[in-house]
């Protein structure tokens, strides 16, 4: 695995780039994933704006619910979520969509024409992974601080102003590099795994069921995995 | 000499498939590789083309030792080769016309309307217009093997694979198969390897057989030569005659 990682890069870092496919996965990992990622950024934020509410109003700081809302979204829950949801919608489609290239010789087709699948199949969606995941983070923390607001302030009574003032106090810019550079890692980490258990599928299509299983099961355990190695490199 | 295979062996498993297969083919000549199924015909194939690396033994294309061959180098030499799969291997993303225009859409430096005017006669040839907008899901297998022949074709390539062409087609698509790569070998004169069990149709339009039985080469020669051959393996398999020494029911084919 580490030697597809290291041939993903060098063939990414080296031209050509397929900027008409990169485009094109671009559309399907990030656009078509928006729906998803609004939803469950939506109701994060309102689960976080309920439950932060009813813990800070014990010891009377439910002034603070705006800053806890907005800092466990931008360091922690937007990019673990917005990973975790395109695991499951691209990254499963991307394993399927290799694995099936894989079997039906469509790969080899791919080398027999004197053409590199890496950057056919592998690099366009790294970069496209690498683009879009920030971008759905940033959909998922907005939606999300939304959500916790409209709990809060609509539902329990928090001051609007204050839900919004106390989060430019607490919030800074350190802390929303930290959640991008936690989304960019974690684009990378789901092409690697998922493009990986695709290209190596099995035979047949129980070969591509179980590439995907292991694709999804896997990047989705890695995400956490990774997401503690870099909070706990990033505080 | 475009094509020398010497000495190869491959395993799979603890199972040896070729077991130091020898095999020659000359510049513009087509070779029938023939032989029952599971027996490594395919797989002799891939390692010609590249797509294997032999466990033991040298493949050389045009000179050229596909072993050691990588990167630029490797994706220079096959650029000139071309491929029919077994199932087509067409790009299911792909309409018939842009799989046939993939291959010059990548590597030949042409214009929109020659790409255009090229692949619509190429689809032509093999029966195929007015399908070029269909995707590879909406045509039948025979569709499917000629689309797959177009786009091999389609850059004029100067050697041709073909992996059974006319497996799992009726006897008329069959046939229309087989005179669409002799009418275009005619035209292009590429060398050629073709993995078939065509027989004997097959022997009309090349001019060596080699068969492939027990992971070595059995037998090779013309055509006339394999159809008069006394080697009772050879016979049993032209024939098809089940009561002889090739296959008995129940027998593996490692044990043969």
């Amino acid at each position: 695995m580490g030697i597809f990682l290291a041939k993903t890069f060098f063939y990414a870092a080296t031209p050509p780039l397929k900027f008409s496919r990169v485009l094109r996965r671009i559309r399907f990992i990030g656009f078509q994933s928006i729906l998803v990622i609004f939803l469950t950024g939506t109701f994060s934020g309102m689960v976080l704006g309920l439950q932060g509410f009813y813990t800070l109003n014990r010891f009377g700081s439910s002034a603070l619910l705006g800053p806890m809302v907005a800092l466990a979204l931008i360091k922690e829950l937007g990019p673990v979520f917005s990973g975790l949801m395109v695991t499951a919608r691209a990254g499963s489609a991307v394993t399927a969509e290799i694995g099936i290239m894989r079997i039906s010789e469509q790969i080899d087709a791919l080398e027999l024409m004197g053409l590199n699948p890496f950057r056919y199949l592998v690099v366009p969606n790294l970069v496209a992974a690498i683009i879009a995941l920030p971008l759905l983070t940033a959909i998922f923390d907005v939606v999300g601080i939304l959500g916790g607001y409209l709990v809060g302030a609509k539902l329990l009574g928090v001051s609007g102003g204050t839900y919004f003032a106390e989060m430019a106090n607490y919030v800074d810019t350190k802390d929303i590099l930290e959640g991008i550079y936690k989304s960019l890692s974690f684009g990378a980490l789901i092409i690697w795994v998922c493009c990986y258990k695709g290209y190596y599928t099995g035979f047949g299509a129980e070969g591509v069921s179980r590439a995907t299983t292991q694709a999804v099961v896997l990047t989705s355990v890695l995400i956490l995995v990774w997401d503690y190695f870099m909070t706990s490199l990033l505080f | 000499m475009m094509i020398r295979v010497e000495d190869l062996h491959k395993s799979f498993n603890g199972l040896e498939v070729l077991r130091g297969v020898s095999l020659q083919v000359e510049k513009s000549e087509i070779l029938a590789l023939i032989g029952m199924s599971g027996y490594g015909k395919s797989v002799l194939l891939k390692h010609v083309a590249g797509l294997m690396k032999p466990d033991q033994g040298r493949v050389f294309v045009d000179g050229q030792d596909m072993c050691s061959l990588s990167g630029k180098n490797l994706e220079a030499l096959r650029s000139r080769f071309g491929f029919l799969f077994q199932g087509g291997a067409l790009f299911d993303s792909l309409t018939v016309f842009e799989n046939v225009a993939f291959p010059l859409r990548e590597k030949a430096r042409l214009r929109d309307r020659e790409i255009r005017e090229r692949v619509l006669s190429e689809l032509k040839q093999v029966g195929l217009a007015g399908a070029e907008h269909k995707y590879p899901a909406e045509l039948s297998g025979g569709m499917i093997k000629r689309a797959a022949l177009a786009r091999a074709l389609v850059r004029d390539p100067e050697i041709m694979f073909f992996d059974e062409p006319t497996t799992g087609l009726d006897p008329l698509i069959a046939h229309t198969i087989l005179a669409l790569i002799d009418s275009c070998h005619k035209r292009l004169g590429f060398t050629g390897i073709i993995v078939t069990h065509q027989i004997p149709r097959v022997f009309s339009i090349v001019q060596r057989v080699a068969m492939l039985h027990g992971g070595t080469i059995l037998a090779e020669g013309s055509p006339e030569k394999i159809l008069s051959s006394t080697e009772p393996i050879v016979r049993q398999f032209i024939s098809g005659n089940i009561e002889g020494t090739i296959w008995k029911p129940g027998l593996k084919n490692e044990e043969i």
